[in-house]
């Protein structure tokens, strides 16, 4: 939730002008399996040729006594060798709890950072998520920024993610 | 007398051969991890000379020129340090971020000559050579021996301190870092003789899990002018690198020298 309200408040203090969000749905499948820990979920944009990565939200086990949940935020492998090894978790704004099986929102206004951070072109929004004693997906959402009209990607995982819907507003 | 001459050409190759086997197995160095994130963080590294690749079954590695450089290039110390029946192992704690590099180098060397018309083998330190070989031995032919046996782990952002090179023997300068490799993807790696560019030599690449297929699947590459190979990883795993090269470099006077490289790298999927 702080992600969503930083968010808000950087936008109102830079530009105003444009009221365009990116909206992501995901779902956390609920599985039967005897051990079950919740999945370690990294969201992130890269450019095409994953040049330029801007980070928008990491799920993970933040709340363990001295950081001991940082240890298998290597896990989510591709998000680790792009961007996570090069930053300090927890990281405000960035970092959020792990969340139980469901669907799951989160809203980035485009005047706000990250977004505003991104210049016209084509990006993938990635979703990676790995599960302690279980197994990692990573999903890819192509999308083209800044959006002309309303568009809508969509992904489904097939074992750690559900359905994902990214809803970009002009 | 057609057969005696057979036998005795037989018996020639199998003294040859039985010079061989310390070549033929294979010396590595098996991390637990090599790329990690959070803190509180241990690696324990497994050390044995096998066929096959990464099962001890065969001798473990002696460690006596075990030394490990910590990110920073200092020294970074081992614990629970035990040797048993086909492996020895160690700990290491991770108390930096960055890239650590365990490395254990084997300086030796190896004689051959003839005593009172016998054969002769000795085997030991490089510096003890001159007072072990009987004044009065013939025949006397010495190599020497620079082996390094590397693998690199990283906790955090993979840093390049530990590449540095002494100038001594065979080392391996990455272009593309050893903890970030990924299947699908080509590497890059130099190779260095005494710190000059090792052109020419044979890289053999084997991926692990030997036991559990029928062909060695082992990828032959050679270092171009500047020392450097690259390798296309076919699939992720912890692959063994090696090169040697023989030369008459050697500082034991009329010796040869015998310079070797092996590296164990893990390659994750993409």
């Amino acid at each position: 939730m702080r992600l969503i309200i930083s968010a808000a408040v950087t936008g109102l203090m830079s530009a105003p002008a444009l009221a365009g969000s990116a909206a992501i749905s995901v779902d956390i499948p609920r599985l039967n399996v005897a051990e079950y820990h919740r999945p370690y979920v990294a969201f992130w944009i890269e450019s095409k040729d994953g040049s330029k990565i801007e980070n928008l939200a990491v799920w993970y086990d933040l709340k363990l006594k001295d950081n001991e949940g940082n240890k298998w935020l290597k896990d989510m492998r591709q998000w680790w060798r792009r961007t996570g090894r090069e930053l300090t978790m927890p990281m405000d704004g960035l970092s959020t709890p792990t969340r139980p099986p469901g669907t799951h929102k989160l809203t980035f206004k485009s005047a706000a950072k990250p977004l505003s951070q991104l210049s016209a072109g084509e990006y993938v929004l990635v979703v990676e998520a790995a599960r302690e004693v279980g197994g990692r997906e990573l999903l890819r959402l192509p999308f083209q920024w800044p959006p002309a009209a309303t568009a809508t990607v969509e992904a489904k995982g097939e074992n750690e993610l559900g359905a994902i819907t990214l809803t970009l507003t002009p | 007398m057609k057969s005696n001459i057979k036998l005795a050409f037989i018996a020639a190759s199998a003294l040859t051969l039985l010079a061989v086997p310390a070549n033929a197995h294979r010396a590595w160095l098996l991390p637990s991890a090599t790329v990690l994130s959070g803190n509180d963080l241990w690696v324990t590294v497994d050390a044995a000379i096998s066929n096959d690749l990464f099962y001890f079954e065969h001798h473990p590695m002696r460690l006596d020129g075990l030394a490990v450089t910590a990110p920073d290039g200092s020294a970074a110390k081992t614990e629970n340090m035990a040797t048993g029946r086909y492996r020895s192992t160690f700990d290491l704690k991770l108390d930096q971020p960055g890239t650590y590099k365990i490395a254990v180098l084997n300086q030796g060397a190896f004689a051959r000559y003839k005593l009172d018309g016998q054969d002769k083998r000795w085997r030991g330190p490089a510096d003890e050579i001159a007072t072990k070989i009987p004044t009065n031995a013939t025949d006397v032919r010495i190599t020497q021996s620079q082996g390094r046996i590397e693998t690199f782990v990283t906790t955090g952002k993979p840093t390049e301190a530990v590449f540095k090179t002494t100038g001594q023997g065979l080392e391996l300068v990455p272009v593309t870092h050893p903890n970030n490799l990924l299947a699908g993807e080509e590497a890059k790696f130099k190779l260095v003789l005494d710190g000059q560019p090792a052109a020419g030599l044979e890289v053999e690449v084997v991926p692990g899990g030997i036991r559990y297929r029928d062909q060695l699947n082992s990828i032959k590459v050679k270092t171009d002018e500047s020392g450097t190979f690259a390798v296309k990883w076919p699939t992720p795993g912890m692959y063994w690198l090696s090169a040697s090269v023989q030369d008459d470099k050697a500082t034991i006077k009329e010796a040869k020298r015998r310079a070797s490289y092996t590296a164990t790298v893990e390659v994750l999927p993409p």
